[in-house]
């Protein structure tokens, strides 16, 4: 079973029926308990760091979080989900969940629209098991107007242009995170959504 | 590099597709649901459901429409038409839509713009407009005059403000439609869009009056529109979604391919 994290952060149903489209069993919850008995965890979410990490910490959430991550269960984060795992966001200046290091930032002004919001491509960094299969001009259905901006070269798995290049697929050991949102981006979208259902959480 | 996007319209009444002339005079296409899944195939990059049916006690079959194409499509799309209340939004998202479209309720209540953006998040409302070319005057410097009720009530509000206040009140995105070229096929309203999209730093998408890829060309390279709304070029089978990007891919406008 896969527990989708219900934080109060937009919606979440459609993560839940692409999986019931791909046939894997999942259930959206707050229950700390169910959580951390899950096989994997998706950590969705639209809306602001600020709030989210006010629901998230008065639910006991992070706690969880911490435990399913140190026990290697497969963590996926969506969209606000890949920001707010790194250390803070300047969305509402939010201390974060620190999980991997690093700064979820505001786009630039450079004569951009703000949000990014369509479709845009992946330049691939590493290879990681969720990009199997994926074609390399795939494109991704992206809406934020921050974006996570990881310490390390080795936490980015793959970037995006849209006025400066970012990192659009984090990732730390069992944890990897898409800025995008694969469950809106058609069949590469949901070929992203399988491979992590099939993720054992090990990298090569 | 982010793609221009390409959405198509659907004009739901009852349940069933509609296409109108100039916001008269309705004719059955399709069934919504079906013809959505035809033109996911074909990969459309986001799709839009306008509820225009007459009667409210009937305006609950459009969340039986975007329950039954939220299981079988995975792009987002958007719900408008009779949208008046937060309770309203939530029905529509929570049955599988990604954005709302507000439009006569807005102009009549704009607080239902930041309402509803604080509660949803700004990327889940996008503000429709329709808009129509008047003589300049002091009250409407712009030329372009706001209207509601489908085009039927002119509310002596200039287009380019209203743009700008929508957007300070958090909408995430506008959907401008041009009244003198809807269902024209002539192409869209250029000066209008162009207006409108350099007033305002959100999405702008262009709607009304596609009729050729050249149409979707120029809205693009001229008006920097974010997207172009199309409905009767391809409802009718003059085009499919894969031409249309073939024609814009040539030309070199970013667009999302079919792969």
């Amino acid at each position: 079973m896969i527990s989708i994290v219900d934080y109060k952060a937009g919606n979440l149903t459609s993560v839940e029926r692409a999986l019931k489209h791909l046939g894997v069993p999942c259930r959206i919850t707050e229950k700390p308990r169910e959580i951390a008995s899950s096989e994997r965890v998706i950590f969705p979410g639209v809306g602001a760091a600020g709030k989210a990490m006010e629901v998230i910490r008065s639910r006991n959430l992070d706690k969880v979080i911490y435990d399913v991550i140190a026990r290697k269960i497969p963590f996926l984060g969506i969209c606000l989900g890949a920001q707010i795992i790194l250390d803070k966001s300047e969305e509402d200046n939010a201390t974060c969940l620190k999980v991997i290091p690093g700064v979820s930032r505001r786009f630039p002004d450079v004569g951009i629209k703000i949000p990014h919001m369509g479709w845009n491509d992946l330049s691939i960094v590493r290879n990681h098991p969720v990009l199997e299969g994926i074609n390399q001009r795939a494109q991704f259905y992206f809406v934020h107007s921050f974006y996570p901006d990881p310490e390390s070269h080795e936490n980015i798995i793959a970037t995006t242009r849209y006025g400066v290049s970012f990192a659009s697929i984090i990732g730390m050991g069992n944890v990897v995170a898409t800025q995008f949102h694969p469950e809106k981006s058609g069949r590469y979208g949901l070929q992203v959504l399988k491979n992590f259902c099939e993720w054992d959480g090990e990298l090569e | 590099m982010l793609s221009k996007r390409i959405i198509i319209c659907l004009d739901v009444r009852e349940g069933k597709t509609t296409k109108g002339i100039k916001f008269k005079g309705n004719i059955d296409i399709g069934d919504p649901v079906v013809m959505a899944e035809e033109y996911y195939e074909q990969g459309v990059d986001e799709l839009v459901f306008y509820d225009i049916t007459a009667s409210s006690d009937k305006r609950d079959i459009i969340i039986d429409v975007v329950d039954n194409v939220a299981k079988n499509i995975f792009i987002p799309f958007s719900v408008g038409g009779g949208i008046r209340t937060l309770d309203d939004m939530y029905k529509v998202l929570n049955a599988g839509a990604e954005k709302i479209s507000v439009n006569t309720a807005a102009v009549l209540n704009p607080e239902l713009i930041s309402q509803g953006a604080k509660v949803f998040g700004s990327q889940c409302i996008v503000l429709g407009m329709d808009a129509k070319r008047v003589k300049r005057s002091d009250s409407i410097p712009s030329g372009y005059e706001v209207w509601i009720n489908g085009g039927r009530t002119p509310m002596g509000i200039d287009a380019v403000e209203w743009a700008k206040k929508v957007q300070d009140l958090g909408s995430g995105e506008i959907c401008l439609n041009s009244i003198d070229a809807d269902g024209s096929n002539e192409g869209y309203e250029l000066t209008l869009t162009s207006l409108i999209s350099e007033a305002v730093t959100i999405p702008v998408i262009a709607s009304g009056g596609a009729g050729t890829p050249e149409h979707l060309r120029d809205v693009f390279v001229k008006c920097d529109a974010d997207a172009a709304l199309i409905a009767s070029m391809v409802h009718y089978g003059h085009y499919t979604v894969g031409q249309i990007k073939a024609s814009l891919a040539k030309e070199g406008i970013p667009i999302r391919e079919l792969i």
